[in-house]
């Protein structure tokens, strides 16, 4: 597409290192580079099998989240007569959280209730943790947590602040 | 904190959202035809009731979409 992407750098890049060292209760790791296509259709776009994911971001706009390089498939694919498609891929990246902690965790900066039973997998919020806008994704091996590139680094260090007062999974 | 419902995200704390002041306020048919006083009671006079006032919201931090609230000015209880 644009970018030469052998000379890209995540937002997180810098702070890989030390969210490596979260462990047992907690695990984060950067999946940057998603592709990422906004829809506005007034129907949902048919969602996908696989490596591609649909979150409704409000009644008409939606978030298609794929893996990297997948841009241009996507762009083709979602286009159609009054349907809006862009390519928003640079604007967030990816933490996927996981760990028997990780409610407690999210739990320290955002109000809504993450728990399986009004949260379940596949489910998806637009709100605010730890006074960054995000959006929330449940994914069977935890939560995906989509921030913008600019507020990574501040994300990222909240929960590594945050995390040695985890007091479930140990 | 208010907990405000958002019609599409569900109830959220009051932090996410954008307060747009009272709702139905028509936009003047022919605004050239109106007199200073007139439209400066279109953009700035709004009722200031004690009790039930329906007003606009933004969801910003969620699906930044408007919705129309109506809500107790005495006790901030959400009335619909």
């Amino acid at each position: 597409m644009t970018a030469d992407r052998n000379f890209r750098r995540s937002p997180l890049h810098d702070l890989r290192d030390r969210l490596a060292t979260l462990s047992g209760a907690i695990t984060v790791t950067e999946t940057p580079f998603l592709a990422q296509i906004n829809v506005r259709a007034s129907t949902p776009p048919s969602s996908h099998p696989g490596d591609v994911n649909v979150l409704a971001l409000g009644p008409d706009e939606f978030l298609v989240v794929g893996p990297p390089g997948a841009e241009d498939r996507l762009l083709a694919e979602y286009r159609a007569p009054g349907v809006s498609v862009v390519d928003v891929s640079a604007q967030r990246t990816a933490l996927d959280l996981s760990g028997p902690a990780v409610r407690e965790l999210l739990a320290f900066g955002c109000s809504i209730d993450l728990h399986p039973r009004v949260f379940a997998i596949g489910d998806c919020a637009q709100t605010v943790l730890a006074h960054t806008p995000v959006v929330v994704q449940r994914r069977e091996s935890g939560f995906r947590i989509l921030v913008r590139a600019s507020f990574a680094a501040h994300l990222a260090a909240w929960i590594l602040d945050v995390s040695p007062e985890l007091t479930s999974g140990h | 904190m208010m907990l405000i419902p958002c019609p599409w995200c569900g109830p959220r704390d009051e932090s996410e959202f954008h307060y747009g002041g009272q709702a139905g306020v028509a936009y003047p048919a022919d605004p050239a035809a109106l007199s200073d006083e007139e439209w400066a009671r279109y953009l700035f006079f709004r009722d200031n009731p004690k009790g039930p006032f329906r007003e606009r919201w933004s969801h910003s931090a969620g699906c930044r979409r408007w919705f129309n609230l109506v809500r107790d000015t005495v006790t901030n209880e959400v009335l619909g």
